[in-house]
């Protein structure tokens, strides 16, 4: 099997909105060694400037990930999970994700490149709040090994 | 970002290592990402599945690398104030059972744009002598 590199410019989405909470940062930092108060206390949050508590800055993976899922699984895609890792990512913020923000995620697969085997997947969610102004971006690539490929992993 | 928290431009230079740390991942590390982040891939928990897709055992996952070395800069730049973070995942790092893994991130001043009051931040994470990470850079709004 391999990836259908027509899928290229395809999006998904608008999902579900995702709810930012208090306690799935407070999660989220201490599972990456994020020691700040700020990820925790809503009075030194405030006294930072920010409305509520603020998220470690990986912390759009975690709504990024629920809509790349979507192209993933899309038997249209071709792309098997299993013979994925991930080789690139990147977030670029507008703003820092606070407790408290509902946003909508929109995922596009912006590249698809094949060579020796492996298929490089490009998406990129792009996170917006419910007035439709822009929050986040997070661009990941994933390599997809083809399944009659048996040589070594990265 | 906030002023209250943002490192003050003035007196950085490139080259300048502005944080650094040793974080030491061990077997409970992945099982609390995978819980945090909601990524349940089995190559980041069970051998025989690792094995079976050609790792050498379990490996951590790569955005878990990613997430503390963000700590890292965070830890200098103040939690908020990373605008921009980008990283190319180079190396996988198997965390043996039992033991720990570490993994070593060396922050420095990259580059600096005055006109925009923003550092550029790279990163220099390793486990033992491998480098993970490729192109790891981060910008921090300063003050």
């Amino acid at each position: 099997m391999s990836v259908n590199s027509e899928a290229v410019g395809r999006s998904y989405g608008p999902f579900e909105p995702y709810e930012v909470t208090r306690v799935k940062i407070r999660e989220f930092a201490d599972a990456v060694d994020a020691f700040s108060g700020a990820h925790r206390d809503v009075a030194v949050a405030r006294a930072e400037g920010y409305a509520d508590v603020v998220a470690p800055t990986t912390f759009a993976v975690v709504i990024a990930q629920q809509a790349e899922f979507h192209v993933v699984t899309d038997p249209e895609v071709g792309v098997d999970f299993s013979r994925v890792v991930h080789a690139e990512e990147r977030f670029t913020h507008v703003r820092p994700l606070v407790a408290g923000d509902v946003v909508m995620t929109t995922v596009h697969i912006d590249a698809i490149k094949q060579r020796a085997g492996i298929s490089m997947v490009t998406t990129r969610s792009e996170m917006v709040d419910l007035d439709g102004a822009p929050v986040s971006t997070v661009v990941s690539t994933l390599a997809v090994r083809e399944t009659q490929d048996e040589g070594e992993t990265q | 970002m906030t002023e209250s928290t943002s490192p003050s431009f003035a007196g950085l230079e490139v080259g300048q290592v502005v944080a650094e740390r040793e974080i030491a991942l061990t077997r409970a590390s992945l099982v609390r990402y995978a819980g945090a982040s909601g990524d349940f891939n089995p190559i980041h928990y069970n051998d025989v599945v690792a094995v079976e897709v050609g790792l050498p055992g379990v490996i951590a996952h790569g955005m878990l690398t990613m997430g503390v070395a963000a700590s890292v800069v965070e830890e200098w730049g103040g939690a908020g104030n990373v605008s921009d973070f980008q990283v190319r995942f180079t190396r996988p790092i198997p965390v043996p059972n039992p033991g720990e893994a570490t993994v070593s991130v060396t922050a420095r001043i990259g580059a600096l744009d005055e006109e925009r009051r923003t550092a550029r931040v790279d990163l220099t994470v390793q486990h033992g002598d491998v480098k993970v990470l490729g192109k790891a850079q981060a910008l921090v709004d300063c003050a």
